[in-house]
């Protein structure tokens, strides 16, 4: 699929491609867990992905995989990561570490735990060009203060002097950000980057990465369980669940069409400005937790409104595979949402059901 | 009206200007410097540092308070035994069995008995956090055989292990304190190990490694200073412990042999056989002692207060 998500696109060649990426933590005496399997996609330079699912569905195991972050003991990663054609799976330390900063750069949830409280801003930022970039400490501290000008934050000189815990949220948000884009990566994943902020400050921080993508064509990855945020940012959208790809498609495309029965339910457990006042949200039955795996059939079956008989593997013979489904999507569903061929943007979710 | 105006439009320009200034202290207010602000609010840390600081300038000035020489034997004739001259004229708290005046002993005793536990808990602070960081940095086999090792320290009884080693290195002051900083060592490896596993594991360390900095400095430049404040506190209440060790060994007869110096524990020590008829000669060694120990707890306990994040902003 790599390879025709990048097809389209004059951008050219993709900057990440993944392919068949599984991950499994081992644990003596006990049964492998299986935190990420066959999660394959790729980003080509100026756009945006989106990994979409409900916590525990592997998007953010599959961001630290690619990054090359997961602890070496007890997990084993298979399958084919590459930034620029390099493949990075089994690559050794001092490779990643020359790569991660300079090449990828990852912004994580929660700002202020992700900054050292120790640490003035500043030396924090120049930490990073002092590493990658072949500069002075002079020029690192100038360049810095440039960076956070950059991302909007007023004041950079002063700021730079400053302590995490004297920012705001959004600020520290912002001078993540720009340690993150210091060395001008190809590749930026964001996890989860504005669960930790106010309405306001998210749409900030949104906005700030979209002028960003533009303006340097880094390619960008975006984790998150906000269709929020998906639908202001992400130009294709994967949504995870129980560790797989279940749905691909292209923005548009999936906030009027959702096919599989778990996105449908997504959109449909978000408020709508459109909708009548006081009409119940409608949540998808039971929790993450509620599962089957996919050696047994689909793993959304347990809560699917949709689900058949043939949803088990004992039923059908065979496990769900992820399908091609219509131009630039795909699908893992035997029984997904039917959408009328017209008028059907306007009622996605709940005509389906 | 308009000299209403005129003040307002006065306290508008002034507060215009002000804003426009850094505030004060310049850019960041580190940790640090808010902790110690934290401190001198807190009475309690008041207290423990006006006794430190007591004693610390009464060790220092102990040749110019003094007011008599602490060796020099004097009252010789009205010692008796069975009676021992008390408080009088010249000897505010009395002398000793031997004639020396107690005030001067306990003032120039209380040099011996700070440097001994300075010294001592430094030594055993550094050994320590050498030993802590090595397992906490290097993780892996490093990290058992050294955290093994420290168990096995941990195993033996302080006051044991410190007697062991003073008879082992034989009767002087340095084998003193390298016997209290033993006791020292692994409780400073073990609470530096832990505070920098629970670092390493933190959302910074992994974003700096997300950022590609190297592990030697993540270690030094981010886990460690976060690691700190544990260290910290636990040496300033060391203190007190390393000084109430002193004591003990020297009551122990394990001591200084040099009668040159005088030094609380000693003086404890040769009180006992006193204790009936002078009491004092026991009572004043043993409140400095309780007294400075108590002067290093409180500012210990306050500085936990201090550095917790919980107390922070």
């Amino acid at each position: 699929m790599s390879g025709a998500a990048a097809a389209g696109r004059p951008s050219g060649a993709p900057v990440l491609e993944v392919d068949d990426l599984a991950v499994r933590f081992t644990r003596r005496g006990e049964a492998d867990t299986s935190a990420v399997d066959g999660v394959s996609f790729a980003v080509s330079p100026g756009e945006t992905i989106g990994l979409v699912g409900e916590s525990g569905c592997g998007k953010s195991v599959t961001s630290l995989a690619v990054m090359g972050l997961l602890p070496r003991r007890n997990v084993q990663v298979s399958g084919s990561v590459r930034l620029d054609g390099r493949e990075l799976i089994g690559a050794d330390d001092a490779t990643l570490r020359g790569l991660r900063g300079a090449d990828m750069a990852m912004v994580f949830q929660d700002p202020l735990s992700s900054l050292n409280p120790t640490v003035p801003i500043g030396t924090q930022v120049t930490e990073v060009l002092l590493e990658h970039r072949d500069m002075t400490k002079k020029e690192a501290a100038d360049e810095a203060a440039r960076l956070l000008d950059r991302v909007g934050i007023p004041d950079p000189l002063r700021r730079l002097k400053e302590y995490p815990h004297q920012l705001s949220g959004g600020m520290r948000q912002r001078a993540l950000i720009a340690m993150a884009l210091s060395c001008s990566p190809r590749l930026l994943i964001a996890d989860e980057p504005t669960t930790a902020l106010d309405v306001t400050i998210q749409a900030q921080i949104l906005e700030l990465l979209r002028e960003l993508v533009v303006d340097t064509g880094t390619a960008l990855v975006m984790i998150t369980h906000d269709l929020g945020v998906v639908a202001g940012l992400c130009d294709r959208v994967h949504v995870m669940y129980a560790g797989k790809i279940i749905e691909t498609a292209d923005r548009h495309e999936l906030f009027a069409r959702p096919r599989q029965p778990y996105t449908g339910g997504l959109l449909a457990s978000v408020p709508r400005l459109d909708s009548p006042r006081g009409a119940p949200l409608t949540p998808i039955r039971g929790s993450a937790r509620d599962t089957i795996s996919w050696a047994e059939g689909c793993a959304f079956a347990p809560r699917c409104d949709n689900a058949q008989d043939d949803c088990l593997t004992e039923v059908a013979g065979s496990t769900v595979e992820l399908v091609p489904d219509g131009p630039g999507r795909q699908l893992r569903c035997r029984h997904p949402l039917e959408h009328p061929p017209a008028a059907a943007g306007a009622t996605a979710s709940g005509a389906a059901r | 009206m308009t000299a209403v105006g005129d003040v307002r439009r006065r306290r508008i320009d002034e507060l215009a200007a002000r804003a426009g200034q850094v505030p004060e202290g310049e850019g960041g207010v580190s940790l640090t410097r808010s902790a110690f602000r934290r401190l001198r609010r807190n009475p309690v840390a008041i207290i423990g540092a006006v006794i430190v600081v007591v004693f610390l300038v009464v060790a220092a000035l102990a040749p110019w308070l003094a007011p008599r020489d602490p060796l020099a034997q004097s009252l010789l004739s009205e010692i008796r035994p069975g009676f021992i001259p008390g408080s009088q004229e010249g000897y505010p708290l009395g002398v000793d069995n031997l004639g020396r005046d107690l005030l001067s002993r306990l003032i120039w005793g209380s040099r011996q008995s700070l440097l001994i536990g300075v010294v001592s808990t430094v030594l055993g602070v550094a050994v320590g956090m050498v030993l802590g960081v090595l397992a906490g940095a290097f993780g892996g086999w490093v990290d058992t055989v050294v955290m093994r090792f420290v168990d096995i320290m941990l195993s033996i009884p302080g006051l044991l292990m410190a007697i062991s080693i003073s008879v082992l290195l034989g009767q002087n002051q340095y084998a003193l304190m390298i016997a209290i900083a033993v006791t020292q060592v692994p409780i400073f490896a073990r609470l530096l190990r832990g505070s920098m596993l629970v670092q390493r594991g933190s959302d910074y360390a992994v974003a700096a490694q997300a950022l590609g900095v190297k592990r030697g400095r993540i270690v030094f430049g981010h886990v460690l200073p976060n690691s700190l404040s544990p260290v910290i506190v636990q040496g300033t209440l060391s203190l007190a412990t390393a000084i109430i060790e002193a004591a003990a060994l020297s009551f122990l007869g394990l001591g200084d042999p040099d009668l040159a110096r005088p030094e609380w524990g000693a003086m404890l020590a040769n009180a006992q056989s006193f204790l009936s008829i002078r009491p004092e000669l026991a009572i004043y060694p043993a409140l400095c002692i309780i007294v400075v120990a108590l002067g290093f707890t409180l500012l210990g306990e306050s500085l936990r207060e201090a550095l917790d994040p919980k107390f922070r902003r």
